[in-house]
């Protein structure tokens, strides 16, 4: 079977690691938008922080026997802390000054975790065992679903959705929303409008870790895992813009597809298509798809 | 950005000692290959002249850009491509790569001034991953070889660049060039309405300045002058590789600027003596250098905003009070 002169197989393979590599763009640039939206700052260090997600996952299987389903709990919470501690003594600092200090400042904390997981373990990936549960997968006929991938999906969607259903339909995200627009006003209110800045922070950086765990299985689990990410889901945040939550979550996910399909279609591309795409949106829309020019 | 970045600079006192500083900096580089080997010193040159391209813009536009390498790394291949495959002498090979940093700092910077602040960090990061992208692919830049064995040439047909003196001499020029045009350009009117774009920019568009065109010009200029930092590199070096092109030698120079002092004018060049000093002396460490990159990053960020040059000149200020 063939559709377009493709190998149907080839083009649904493609469509379904766009989907997969969607699902990371959206995780990621969820977290992003998240901790962009209440502390104004681009959080730089979140491709290091999905590294640590996946590396923390590695060490809990390998030196505490602590399986897939365990580190999915426990990873996020655990860097989620470190993100905590990192808002708490660093990041907190410098709300006053002018909010590229905080890219710079992440951008700093990346390159020292990033320097740290390659002096400890090389620069070659180490290979993380898949849970049993999830192996295998279906035949569908016209093409082979592995179950894992399917999985991937899944939670993430499930994820993003949650996300969005707490910040657009709950009454903590409404304040949350509303410290966005005007946190001297709230904190006014007696909302503890710091906190909430440092527990949304670690949020977005479980989110980043969260991602790393499910990433381990299927990619190699290495030092620059998150490094090229992180850029590629830059430019994913500047198509969609950072004003809706759930714009970055389709953007994510039809990026990714588009990605896929570009591999079919003409694989020189691939790696550059969707930066080709930022420059298109910037240069017909620059605030972006769901964005609003602040 | 713009806060700790008032400048000494404008008052009399101030003209004079950068006057003074300036000869200064020309003597200890011109005098540097008696005490330090020739090549180390002409790469300091290369980046100094990069840092001090780069601080163009975000010291005296307050834009940041997080992309630089694509000029850098792009002029690089160029003029090795030019010397080495078209034969083109040296100073014909350095203008056709400065030429192409200018074209591509065109392009790219008619997209980035389209967003402020973070997103334009983001924009142009994004931009020059692309570049990196398309510098892997295409077959001139030899890959992950790079351009090895550049011939170094005849400057005008005629002085041989293999003799280190008479590289050293034409890197010489051209940083000290590419400074003093940068000076100039910063203490013009057309600076000063940099700087006023940089502290409000909503009041330079009510005064009738028309303040994209004058980011893109800031923009063109300041990937000129790192692309012209990019084809010198590649003639010294003689090898043009991907590691100019990558985001990491972005973040490096970045660096450079931020620990020399954002925003003043010798800062970029003591940045990166200091940076390429470090790297020299800790090259055994291996990946340890990036941890310390990210370290001194974190104490710049969170003590140390004003940057080396920018405390010595807060320093004199609460003196002279």
């Amino acid at each position: 079977m063939e559709i377009f002169g493709v190998p149907a197989q080839a083009l649904f393979g493609q469509l379904l690691i766009g989907l997969i590599n969607g699902s990371f763009y959206a995780l990621l640039s969820l977290g992003l938008a998240v901790i962009f939206g209440l502390l104004n700052i681009i959080n730089f260090t979140h491709g290091a922080q999905y590294t640590m997600g996946a590396f923390v996952a590695y060490l809990l299987l390998n030196k505490l026997g602590l399986g897939y389903w365990a580190a999915l709990v426990i990873v996020p919470l655990l860097v989620g802390a470190t993100g905590v501690v990192i808002e708490r003594f660093m990041l907190s600092r410098l709300y006053q000054l002018d909010h590229l200090y905080g890219l710079l400042l992440t951008f700093g904390l990346a390159l020292i975790i990033q320097g740290l997981f390659r002096n400890a373990y090389g620069s070659s990936g180490l290979p993380y065992t898949m849970p049993e549960q999830l192996r295998g997968g279906q035949n569908l006929g016209f093409m082979f679903l592995p179950n894992y991938r399917v999985w991937v999906i899944v939670a993430s969607l499930a994820v993003c959705l949650s996300t969005w259903f707490v910040i657009e339909k709950t009454k903590l995200g409404s304040y949350l929303r509303a410290a966005t627009e005007n946190p001297a006003l709230v904190q006014a209110f007696g909302i503890n409008v710091p906190r909430m800045i440092t527990l949304t922070y670690g949020f977005g950086v479980g989110l980043a870790a969260l991602a790393g765990v499910m990433a381990a299985p299927i990619y190699q689990v290495s030092p620059q895992m998150g490094g090229d990410l992180i850029i590629v889901v830059f430019a994913v945040v500047v198509i969609g813009g950072m004003g809706s939550i759930m714009g970055s979550i389709v953007t994510g996910f039809s990026l990714g597809l588009i990605e896929g399909l570009t591999k079919v279609f003409y694989p020189e591309a691939s790696n550059t298509v969707i930066f080709i795409i930022m420059a298109i949106v910037l240069l017909i829309r620059p605030a972006g798809l769901f964005g609003t020019q602040k | 950005m713009a806060a700790v970045l008032s400048s000494a600079a404008g008052t009399r006192n101030g003209l004079q000692r950068e006057r003074i500083a300036f000869v200064a900096m020309a003597a200890v580089f011109a005098a540097a290959p008696l005490v330090v080997y020739p090549l180390f010193m002409m790469k300091v040159m290369c980046f100094a002249l990069f840092a001090c391209a780069f601080n163009l813009l975000i010291g005296y536009v307050g834009l940041l850009s997080f992309g630089h390498a694509m000029f850098f790394g792009m002029a690089s291949y160029a003029t090795a491509h030019a010397a080495k495959k078209w034969g083109l002498t040296p100073e014909l090979a350095i203008l056709f790569g400065t030429a192409c940093s200018a074209l591509l700092g065109f392009v790219a910077g008619s997209l980035a001034i389209r967003r402020q602040g973070i997103y334009f960090a983001m924009i142009t990061l994004a931009l020059a991953q692309m570049v990196y992208f398309f510098c892997l692919q295409v077959p001139f830049t030899g890959g992950e070889d790079g351009i090895q064995a550049v011939p170094r040439g005849r400057l005008f047909g005629w002085i041989d660049l293999s003799q280190v003196w008479a590289m050293y001499t034409l890197v010489l020029v051209i940083f000290l060039g590419g400074f003093l045009l940068i000076y100039r350009v910063v203490h013009s009117p057309f600076g000063q309405i940099l700087k006023a774009i940089r502290e409000n920019e909503s009041r330079a568009i009510s005064l009738g300045y028309d303040v994209d065109n004058y980011k893109l010009l800031a923009f063109v200029l300041s990937a000129t002058l790192a692309g012209l930092a990019g084809a010198t590199k590649a003639l010294v070096f003689q090898l043009a590789s991907l590691t100019d092109v990558h985001w990491s030698m972005s973040g490096e120079v970045v660096l450079m600027t931020l620990l020399g002092g954002l925003g003043t004018v010798f800062g970029p060049v003591v940045g990166a003596a200091m940076i390429m000093s470090m790297e020299n002396y800790l090259a055994q460490l291996g990946a340890w250098v990036t941890v310390v990159q990210g370290v001194i990053f974190v104490l710049c960020v969170l003590a140390f905003r004003r940057g080396v040059v920018g405390e010595l000149i807060a320093w004199q200020h609460r003196r002279e009070k």
